[in-house]
Formats: structure tokens, sequence, C-alpha cells
């Protein structure tokens, strides 16, 4: 136990240390000042065009909604840029050869640099959303139902990348790994956005793929989770006069109509397990 | 002890404590028919070497001849095709063991935006020092590889030699019983490959352990108690530095010696074209100096002088990969 947090400690020091956390956090504040003006020009605009304020929420919980879809691609992105090199930097450049010669498992390694990298992810996606969603709220007026939720959906979503990341580089190069992470994740992205498509329209084949795919890379079902704890309620919907679409289940591609069953977000846990213990057993017989 | 009843009974001197297995006590490494291959390359063919504990082992190879592969079985790092071995005891990659080894690896690289202070302290932790030795252990660690007054700077600004003698000092934290350096002077002034020969000479003095990668000769040839020629992963050599750079040209002054006699002492050795005065014998078997002499003497010869051909290590390693090659 204690050196896994030896090697998980070292990892947020190299985090400080190279300036990692600094980026990020100047980077969200940049991301969030600008949605922030966005934010305030649109609610500006819609009252001068005297919009009813219950429809201008509406309004902005749809504009939460896409920075929170382009925040969970940023995010998954920063897991993979993370999570590929962490293993296989190590063994490339030669620091793992005087570590490894240690008394220290392979699996306290592969287990440390996991837990240490989760918390980079899991501390950059609840900072970021919880000041964008604080702004959001400040300057709107606008609060989604579930905000505690909604971030550590997204954190999950960062963990599910960081996780399949660091287990390709237990073998595979950084930029190998690095390149099959963010190819797979496109994929499953894409796949989930044509599935709920295919919901809208009734496309049986299109919708189970998009399942299938939710299960081999569940990134998807942990953006389900966020997009349906960031939606106005349905009591919300009606009050705006919007209770016809919800019945036609007709309210755009990034409507969900629930957060994920707990079977399927049980099994993006486990698969968060799976993929760990996979890679403590590629990373067994590795040679450095 | 165990007290189990039928349990044999050892010989108990006193309260002293009992004896360690002869396994542990004497031999640091020991390795049987040890193979690895990486494809079809063939990396180490069946090695067999047996290190004593508190000796300086140099383990020479031209580049290519399996050496760092070696060390990587030794350590866990790499995995053997076949065979066994033991370090310190334990069978190859035993997690205890490396406790109390020191590794220098031959591609020595350390977090560069850690400090060497906090490089050490990394692997202090890593060895299960416990907290209370580790300032005293860092310090020593950074004297003695003579990097004290850099302890505070960042790894990744120095340079190659710095980093090299910082891995030094990490491979000396423990205290290990087994120092294992592969190429440690590669990166190191004509300062820095002295300091290692007097690093060497104290860690025997200390009963540790020293078991030295190297393809400089010289650097051998002064630190090391024994070693091994390796090629083409086989061993095709081991030895003391006596028995390996033993005499095996000898040159007698002597008068007095038939023509026959001359030709019966053909049976010690190669006869090179004796010369008036002047006899050269070549190929001798080891030790076999003296006895040559008895005989010279007993054939009715006058010897005025036997002058041994010695040899530099670089001539006898050459020789060994020819004729290993041949
Ligand atoms: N990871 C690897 N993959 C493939 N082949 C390897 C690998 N490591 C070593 N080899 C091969 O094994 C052989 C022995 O290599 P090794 O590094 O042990 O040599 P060495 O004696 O340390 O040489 P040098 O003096 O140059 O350091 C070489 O033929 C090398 O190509
Ligand atoms: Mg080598």
């Amino acid at each position: 136990m204690n050196e896994i947090l030896v090697v998980a400690g070292l990892t947020l020091r190299e985090a400080v240390r190279r300036r990692l956390a600094w980026a990020l956090f100047l980077l969200t504040v940049l991301v969030v000042v600008v949605t922030g003006w966005g934010f305030e020009r649109f609610v500006a605009l819609a009252r001068q065009d005297g919009i009813a304020e219950d429809q201008l929420r509406l309004g902005v919980s749809q504009l939460l909604i896409m920075v929170a879809f382009m925040f969970s691609f940023v995010l998954a992105m920063v897991a993979v840029v993370f999570g590929s090199p962490a293993i296989a930097g190590d063994v490339e450049s030669g620091v793992a050869l005087a570590m490894l010669a240690r008394p220290l498992r392979r699996s306290s390694y592969v287990v440390g640099r996991w837990l240490g990298l989760v918390a980079v992810v899991v501390a950059y996606a609840v900072v970021s959303g919880a000041m964008e969603i604080a702004v959001c709220g400040w300057i709107t007026g606008w609060m989604p139902p579930q905000p505690v939720t909604a971030v550590l959906f997204l954190a999950g979503e960062g963990v599910v990348l960081l996780t399949f990341a660091l287990a390709l580089s237990t073998r595979l190069s950084m930029i190998t790994g690095g390149a099959i992470a963010v190819v797979l994740f496109g994929l499953a992205w894409v796949i989930g956005l044509l599935g709920r498509f295919a919901a809208l329209f009734g496309v049986d084949a299109l919708q189970q793929a998009a399942a299938a795919s939710q299960r081999l890379l569940p990134s998807d079902t942990f953006w389900i989770g966020a997009t349906a704890s960031l939606e106005p309620t349905h009591a919300q919907l009606a009050q705006a006069g919007f209770a016809g679409s919800i019945a036609a289940g007709r309210f755009g591609p990034f409507y969900v109509s629930g957060p994920p069953a707990a079977a399927e977000l049980a099994w993006a846990i486990g698969w968060i397990a799976l993929v760990l213990v996979a890679a403590v057993l590629l990373f067994e017989r590795r040679e450095a | 002890m165990s007290d189990a009843p039928g349990a044999p009974v050892a010989p108990q001197a006193g309260s002293r404590t009992p004896p360690v297995p002869a396994q542990r006590d004497g031999v640091a490494i020991r390795t049987v028919r040890l193979e690895k291959r990486y494809g079809r390359t063939v990396a180490l063919a069946g090695l067999d070497v047996e290190v004593g504990r508190g000796e300086a082992f140099g383990f020479l190879g031209p580049n290519g001849a399996g050496k760092t592969t070696a060390v990587k079985l030794l350590l866990g790092l790499a995995y053997a095709t076949s065979g066994e071995g033991w370090v310190l005891g334990a069978p190859l990659g035993d997690l205890d063991a490396r406790r109390r080894v020191g590794y220098l690896p031959e591609l020595f690289r350390y977090q560069p935006w850690l400090t060497a202070r906090e490089v050490l302290e990394l692997h202090c932790r890593l060895a299960r020092l416990d907290g209370g030795r580790r300032p005293d252990a860092i310090a020593t660690a950074l004297r003695t590889v003579g990097l004290a007054d850099r302890a505070d700077d960042r790894v990744g600004g120095f340079s190659k030699g710095m980093q090299q003698r910082l891995g030094l000092g990490v491979a000396l934290l423990g205290p290990p019983e087994l120092v294992i350096l592969d190429e440690p002077t590669s990166a190191l002034d004509p300062i820095g490959r002295q300091d290692v020969r007097r690093i060497i000479h104290e860690l025997t003095a200390q009963g540790v352990t020293v078991f030295l990668n190297s393809h400089l000769l010289t650097e051998v040839e002064r630190v090391c108690d024994r070693v091994a020629v390796l090629d083409r992963g086989r061993v095709v050599a081991t030895g003391t530095l006596a028995e390996l750079l033993a005499a095996r040209t000898v040159s007698l002054r002597v008068r007095g010696l038939s023509a026959d006699a001359i030709a019966s002492l053909g049976r010690f050795g190669r006869i090179a074209a004796p010369e008036d005065g002047r006899l050269t014998i070549d190929g001798l078997a080891p030790d076999s100096i003296p006895d040559l002499v008895a005989e010279a003497v007993r054939l009715g010869g006058r010897v005025y002088a036997v002058e041994p051909q010695q040899r530099t290590l670089e001539d006898r390693f050459l020789e060994l990969l020819e004729s290993g090659r041949a």
C-alpha cells in the first residue's frame, strides 16, 4: 500500500513540477471567462427580444450542455494525453529501470500511476466543472438540477479514458497507445451520437450498435449521466411549454431520457476495474 | 528456533544466531544455463556464473555480448527464456532480495523534474529504508559521488557525467549487499573513474559484492578479483585475473641442452625456433613453469634466466574472442 502511495505521490508531484497543473488551471480560467462572456451576451440579447424567463433558462440549459459536451471531449483528450505516456514514457526513457529494480511490485507501480493520474483528472474535472456551472448560474440565473452529479459523471468519463490509455501504455509506445485511445474514443463518441439520432427516428440496428459500443468503451455511459444531470427537469420543461416534444421523445440528439440504468453504470465502473487489472497483468511480463 | 518434537537437533553453540544456509552464505549470484532469446537473437546462450560474497566480479565482453541482458535477468527487469538463477540466495526477481541490491543501469535516467536529493529520497522509500535512516544515507551517498554541492538542483540540468554519478549514489543506498554496475564509467571523466575505483574498493572492503559490467579492460583489471569473459551470449573464460593472465609463454636463457633434450621439452608447449642460448616456449599449461625449469635442469641444462612473458588483459581478451569464434 505504502509503495502505491509513493508512486501516486510521485505522479502528482510530476504534474505540479512540470507546471501541468498550472497550465490546466489557467486554461480552465480562460474557458470559463470566454463561455461566461458568451452566456452574458446570449441572455442580454434574449432579454432585449423579450423572451420569457422560463424559455430563456431552457436556452441556457442547452448552451450549458453544449459547453459540457465540448468540455467532456477536452477532458477525454487530457486523460489520454496523461495516460498514454504514464508507463510507456518511463520505460522508453529508462527511468523505469532504476525504479523497477527496487523491491517495487509491478502491480503497485501500475496502480500507483493510475491513482495519481485519477487524482489529477478528477481534480481537473471537478474544478473546471464547478467553476463553469457556478459562473453560468451567477450570470444567467440557471442552475442545472444536479450540478454535483454532473461533475462526477464528467470525471468518470475522464477516468474511463485514462484507464484505457494507461492499459495500452503498459505494452505500446506512447504515440501508438495514445493514437489508439483517441481514435477509439472518437468512434465510441460518434456511435453514441448516431445511436441517439437513431432513437429519434427509430432505427433499431444503429441503436443496438450504440449499445454494444457503450459496453466496449463506456465513456458514453458517463456522458449520458452528465447530460441527464444538466438537463432541465420535466416540470421545468412543461412550465416552458415543451411537454409535447418530450412525449414524442424529440428534444434533439443531446436529449437523454434519464440517467444511465444502474446495471449500465455498474458495468461502466466494473469495466474500469477490469481494465486496470488487465493493465497490471500486461505490465507484469513487460520487459524494461 | 523450532522446538517442535522430532525436529532435527541443530547443534547450538550458546545463544549464537543460527547459521544461514550455505546458498546465502557464500554465494551472491549463481546462474545455471540461463538463456535469453529476443525473437531469433540469442542474447544469452546458457550462462553459468557464480559470484562469491564480497567479491569484485568483472563481467567482460564486447558490444552485444549479453552483459546488460544478464544484469536485467538478475534484477527481474527481463525474464529468462530458460534456465535459473539466484541472487543473494533468492530466485531471480525476488522482491525481498532486491531490497539488498543496488543497481546502476547502463541507461541511467532519473526523473529530470526532481532534484538529486529527491531522487535519492524516492529510492530510499522504494528500498523501504526507515525514515530515520534516510537523511544520513542520502548525505553519505551525495558525498561519496561528489554531488553534495548540487544536491538541490534539478536532475534535468545535470551533465551526463553528473547523472551517472547520481545513479551511482542511488545504487549505494540501502545499504546494499550486492551492487550491480553496468558500465559505470561510460560518461565519467578521469577523476570520476578514479572515484568509481575508490568506491568499489570501499564496498568490497565492507564485504559488499560488486558485479561490474564493462568492456573497459583497464578498469576491470584494476578493481576486480575475478572476471568472466562473455562473447555472443556465452562465457568463454572465467577465473581470477592471475589465472586468466597467467604467463602462457616463457623465455629461458639456458645452455647445455642437446637437440634431443630441447625436443623433449616440447611436451610443455610449442617451442619457438631456438636460438643460441635462448629457448622460447609457447602455450604452457597454467603453473607449469617450475616443472619446465626442473626438467630443463634434469636434462643437463644450465639455466641463467627465466622470463615469463606477461600479457595484458587486452591481449588476452582479444585472444579469447578470436579462439572462441574460430
Ligand atoms: N529488448 C531487446 N530486444 C531485442 N534484442 C535485444 C534486446 N535487448 C538486447 N537484445 C540483443 O541481445 C544481445 C545482447 O545485448 P546486450 O545489451 O545484453 O549486450 P551488451 O553486452 O550489454 O553490449 P554493450 O557492451 O554494447 O552494452 C544483442 O544482440 C542485442 O541486440
Ligand atoms: Mg550493455
